[in-house]
């Protein structure tokens, strides 16, 4: 099939950048759309043009590197799929697709369609982890813990970390990222003893990242390719105003991250 | 006290407060409109209801305070969300579609600030009668009556109390999300809760200029 591409092409972080318009000839609909662009950078290549710069690494939905915003949807039309995984047969012979890179002020552009996100690494930072010793891999089912517990604990840790929640909210909040982290650790008998500390820090890490603040938008679920639910945000919601407001936090923490 | 100031640099902080105090000020709403519509019941009804209220005396200023900080606080922490917002995404995109938002979530900020300046003139039309053409002290069912009369105060009134219901839609179900109270257990009625409080404020509110502007009431 025949496309029209509008893609954001920008030569390094001090660039104003601007959106070039490119036609592919011979989409193959069993590509994915990363291969359709790996497509287009050879023929740019061989016209001794700069490729495009997009993020990869798994190509199989599991990493979360690959996030571009398609016609106006982060991983593009489909639902709960990453973009590497996003097929051309969801488009049509004589499409015009409008390929961006994450928005967000947290996110600064580092070249074309690649945005640097180590704002959320920073986030991680503050409380993303438990610092228990664990030891060596033990026993299944030495540490008891309920099935609806683990189940639920699991759906918040399917976050890959990409980013489409903060590229779709209109707010550019990053509320499903850590609310997916810290109920995570908060179902989970080893995310408990800094349970109080990690949801104050993460929070206010939030708030120094220049990330936006939640106004229920549901933008955040809708796009997410792991499908993680906007009920973790009210759990995270919970879990901070508990920590913060409705008792002390376990001593010693640092409770502003600047 | 320290520790509630540093919640309240958070984002999750400020939404605290625009929830508590949104959650106040819907119950004042929802008071406020059974207590006038009282006027099908009649005049000495509603005036009767009326100087029960301004012989309250203290306790009236001191609900009128405690609603006037809860605004106050309302208004400034979403102010302050607004802006943070709008530096949180400096190059907008080309093309952005949305899948969830709907229009009383995406009117939010546009209804707000409407409602406020309503209740500014709302204050001034009704309470002190400053922008009524035939305002009566102490009368207030003829006060409303000759109010509304007007189709066009009528219509003001109408089109104020359709987004303030539009604003709950919203408002309400976000509450319980901010507070913590989501569940897919209750989500369903979250959902209808708010609905149907959004529409009960609207169909209860209009149904007074309406009313006069009809001849149901005079
Ligand atoms: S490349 Fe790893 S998730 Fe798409």
């Amino acid at each position: 099939m025949k496309l029209k591409l509008n893609i954001w092409r920008q030569k390094n972080r001090e660039d104003r950048g601007e959106f070039v318009t490119y036609h592919l000839d011979d989409v193959n609909s069993h590509m994915s759309f990363l291969e359709m662009l790996d497509v287009l950078n050879q023929q740019l290549i061989e016209k001794g043009e700069q490729p495009v710069a997009f993020e990869h690494d798994c190509r199989e939905g599991i990493c979360g590197a690959c996030g571009l915003v398609i016609n106006g949807y982060p991983h593009g039309p489909e639902e709960g799929t990453t973009t590497c995984q996003l097929h051309m047969r969801h488009f049509k012979d004589g499409d015009e697709i409008t390929i961006e890179p994450w928005r967000s002020k947290a996110f600064p552009v580092v070249k074309d369609l690649v945005v640097d996100r180590s704002s959320l690494d920073r986030l991680m930072q503050h409380g993303g982890f438990v610092s228990i010793r664990t030891g060596s891999a033990e026993d299944a089912n030495n540490t008891l813990i309920p099935k609806e517990k683990s189940d639920l604990a699991m759906d918040a840790a399917e976050c890959i970390g990409c980013g489409a929640c903060v590229a779709s909210c209109p707010n550019g909040a990053a509320m499903l990222f850590v609310s997916a982290k810290v109920s995570h650790f908060a179902l989970l008998p080893q995310g408990q003893p800094e349970r109080k500390r990690r949801a104050i820090q993460m929070v206010q890490a939030m708030q120094d990242e220049g990330f936006g603040a939640c106004t229920n938008y549901r933008e955040c679920e809708a796009v997410c390719p792991k499908r993680i639910s906007i009920n973790f945000i009210g759990m995270l919601n919970r879990e901070f105003i508990k920590a913060s407001v409705l008792s002390g936090a376990e001593k010693g923490g640092k409770y502003r991250s600047k | 006290m320290n520790r509630l100031l540093d919640a309240y640099r958070t984002s999750i902080g400020k939404k605290f407060v625009v929830a508590v105090t949104g959650v106040i000020l819907f119950l004042f709403v929802l008071g406020h409109m059974f207590g006038n519509l009282q006027i099908f019941v009649g005049a000495e009804r509603l005036n009767a209801y009326a100087a029960f209220l301004q012989n309250l005396g203290e306790l009236l200023w001191a609900v009128r305070t405690f609603l006037f900080l809860a605004l106050v606080l309302h208004v400034m922490a979403i102010t302050q969300l607004f802006f943070q917002n709008l530096g949180a995404r400096p190059i907008k995109y080309r093309v952005k579609k949305t899948r969830e938002t709907d229009l009383s979530a995406r009117t939010m900020i546009y209804s707000g600030p409407a409602i406020l300046a309503f209740l500014i003139y709302h204050l001034l039309h009704f309470t002190y009668g400053s922008v009524h053409s035939d305002f009566i002290h102490g009368d207030v069912y003829h006060n409303v009556i000759s109010g509304f009369a007007i189709w066009w105060v009528s219509g003001i009134y109408i089109l104020a109390n359709i987004l303030l219901g539009l604003h709950f839609k919203h408002g309400l179900w976000s509450w319980f999300q901010t507070l913590g109270f989501a569940h897919p257990k209750y989500n369903k009625w979250r959902t209808n809760f708010a609905t149907f409080f959004a529409y009960l404020i609207i169909v209860g509110n209009v149904s007074m200029p309406v009313a006069v502007l009809a001849g149901w009431i005079q």
